[in-house]
């Protein structure tokens, strides 16, 4: 199992009786690719967090690669976050002002990986599989389109390769046309590098790409949808 | 790596980070300037006198007598008679006297009247005598020795003729035009008073008012040149005097004396005594500069974390993401005491730069109406030490920005 819960609640710490997830069971095969769906608020994003080791449940047992997330100090999940998991948000995926290089770069540190000429092929290979032109590679990120941002964040996402993939609505600010192209790109890449992936949108139309299809309120008991 | 972002994010920001930037630099600006005066004052001032065991005076305040007689600055308040001068002066104890009198001035730079042994005896900074770049001590009546500034600022040269003003203002309109003085000797620089003055004989100073009455001309050219360098001109007082002692161990006893003198109320001092009473004076002044520097400092360190903390709201999602690619909360706090310190180093190099352009331009301006031999060396120990606590300070003032970030690292 890539991903396995069992009785995970989850609370701000100053809300104690609101319960933003309450999840008896649910789990994910590795190299399975996982579409969860629900409306925004119904706690998609904590959920990742919480999978991320962002943040820890308020109770019950998280397991992410075989690793109990809730028995990990703050730096070990930090170091397992850099080396194990890629992350694509919605939007803000890379540091502005850097260049595509420079924020794939930065992934690569905090995986404690040294800079050395093989780690650069790496990042070019992966910027061309990605279909990053090269004149992309050295100008700040927010010089290029919001669909060229998406590509680059999955190659930031994959450099450490990954077991697991977690994006968190990426498609939602691309047009139709980009949208497309982007799930079959991820798709591809995903299954060409063995990756877990977890997908959570709003948007159902996505779910044809993925195998294991779940709607978020299926399996969150938490009565009251929380505010965020 | 870190050091990298934080470079790159600040160039990001360009604008309010150089607002911030151009504060810090300002203040540090201020603040080294201060120091670098505070310090090169206190030195010079030390060293305008040495090997000088009292200087007498008329009955007057120590300071004035110092001021007078040492700085130039104020007038003596009375004088002392001729008789008493000698008297003392040939006292079996004393190995050196040198006479002052002072009261004209040469186009703002004060003259004093002396004898030759002021080029022997007397001392400035650590024991170093009086040199000549050119020529040679008065000899004749009408010679005059120039301080360095002196004849650098006028441009005169050895042989040059000039007339010497009534009185110590810079302009004056009662010269002694009618008996001009031949420049015969310019001193080496000192970076005391002493390159601010003319240096005449006695004599010389009695020959030019020789025809005056209560300060005023009373008739031209009277005597003759030739008559009156035959003439005994003995003058009748003085303002003050410097003494050396034979002996150091009897300083404070021949003191006494001089201030129980019964002919003619006395006041001896000790030049180094006064000065350090005088520089204690000052140094009020100085340490107030000083601290109000520093508060601007101070506020202009508020001022970069105020910015620092403006920006963090604006980069939440950026430290999320940090946060997610696997960067550690203590990085943020890192990512953000490092922007602090990358600014608080470039303005201290800014700071050293103008510092220095300016004072390199202000030089002469600072030499000729104050004094003050500034030189352009300015990584002292001082000012490091100085720079060191600025950038303590400028740390621990941005740890509450970076303390801000470490908390939205956490959440």
């Amino acid at each position: 199992m890539a991903i396995e819960l069992t009785n995970i609640r989850f609370h701000y710490p100053a809300q104690p009786n609101q319960n933003i997830l309450s999840i008896p069971h649910w789990s994910l095969a590795s190299e399975e690719r996982g579409f969860l769906h629900g409306p925004s608020g119904s706690g998609k994003s904590t959920l990742l967090s919480l999978l991320s080791g962002l943040l820890l449940p308020s109770g019950g047992e998280l397991q992410v690669l075989g690793q109990h997330l809730g028995n990990m100090s703050g730096r070990q999940r930090d170091c397992f976050r850099a080396a194990h998991i890629g992350y694509v948000f919605q939007q803000f995926n890379l540091i502005p002002y850097l260049s595509p290089i420079e924020n794939t770069l930065l992934a690569t540190r905090f995986a404690k990986r040294q800079p050395s000429i093989e780690l650069n092929e790496e990042i070019q290979e992966l910027l061309n599989a990605l279909h990053i032109a090269k004149k992309e590679w050295y100008r700040p990120t927010r010089e290029l389109s919001i669909g060229q941002q998406q590509r680059v964040a999955i190659a930031r996402a994959l450099i450490n390769k990954p077991r697991l993939l977690m994006a968190d609505e990426p498609t939602s600010s691309l047009d139709m046309k980009n949208r497309d192209a982007f799930m079959d790109l991820l798709m591809s890449i995903v299954a060409d590098n063995n990756i877990t992936l977890l997908f959570v949108s709003h948007d159902l139309s996505l779910s044809s790409y993925f195998n294991n299809v779940e709607s978020l309120s299926d399996i969150n008991q938490a009565e009251s949808p929380a505010s965020c | 790596m870190l050091a990298k972002l934080a470079m790159q994010s600040l160039l990001d920001r360009k604008g309010s980070v150089m607002l911030s930037l151009m504060a810090m630099t300002v203040s540090i600006f201020v603040l080294l300037g201060v120091e670098q005066i505070r310090q090169q004052t206190k030195e010079n001032f030390s060293n305008t006198v040495s090997g000088v065991d009292l200087i007498v005076g008329a009955r007057t305040g120590s300071l004035n007598l110092l001021l007078y007689s040492v700085f130039r600055i104020g007038s003596p308040t009375n004088n002392i008679r001729m008789e008493t001068y000698e008297n003392i002066a040939s006292s079996e104890k004393v190995k050196w006297a040198i006479p002052m009198s002072l009261g004209d001035s040469h186009k703002g730079y004060r003259v004093l009247g002396t004898s030759k042994d002021y080029f022997r005896y007397f001392s400035y900074g650590k024991q170093h005598r009086l040199a000549f770049t050119q020529g040679q001590a008065f000899d004749q009546l009408f010679d005059v020795v120039l301080g360095s500034n002196v004849a650098q600022q006028l441009g005169y040269q050895l042989g040059d003729k000039i007339a010497l003003a009534h009185g110590i203002a810079a302009t004056s309109f009662s010269m002694h035009d009618d008996r001009p003085f031949t420049v015969v000797g310019v001193l080496a620089a000192t970076g005391t008073p002493v390159d601010q003055t003319l240096h005449v004989s006695l004599q010389g100073i009695e020959a030019i008012h020789i025809d005056w009455q209560h300060g005023v001309k009373t008739h031209n050219n009277a005597l003759t040149q030739a008559e009156l360098e035959q003439a005994n001109l003995k003058p009748k007082s003085l303002n003050a005097f410097m003494l050396g002692l034979k002996s150091k161990m009897t300083t404070f006893q021949f003191q006494r004396m001089i201030n129980q003198y019964k002919q003619e109320p006395l006041l001896a001092i000790l030049p180094g005594v006064a000065l350090s009473e005088l520089w204690q004076m000052m140094s009020v002044l100085e340490n107030t500069l000083l601290l109000v520097s520093a508060l601007v400092f101070i506020a202009a360190c508020l001022g970069v974390s105020a910015m620092l903390l403006a920006s963090i709201r604006e980069r939440s999602r950026e430290i999320q993401l940090l946060r997610v690619i696997g960067a550690p909360p203590y990085i943020l706090f890192l990512l953000i005491e490092l922007e602090a310190l990358l600014i608080t180093l470039l303005s201290c190099v800014l700071a050293i730069a103008l510092l220095a352009l300016c004072l390199f331009f202000l030089q002469d301006y600072l030499i000729s109406h104050f004094g003050l031999h500034i030189q352009l060396n300015l990584l002292t120990e001082n000012s490091l030490y100085l720079m060191t606590a600025l950038i303590i300070t400028s740390i621990f003032v941005a740890m509450i920005p970076a303390f801000s970030s470490y908390r939205k690292a956490r959440a």
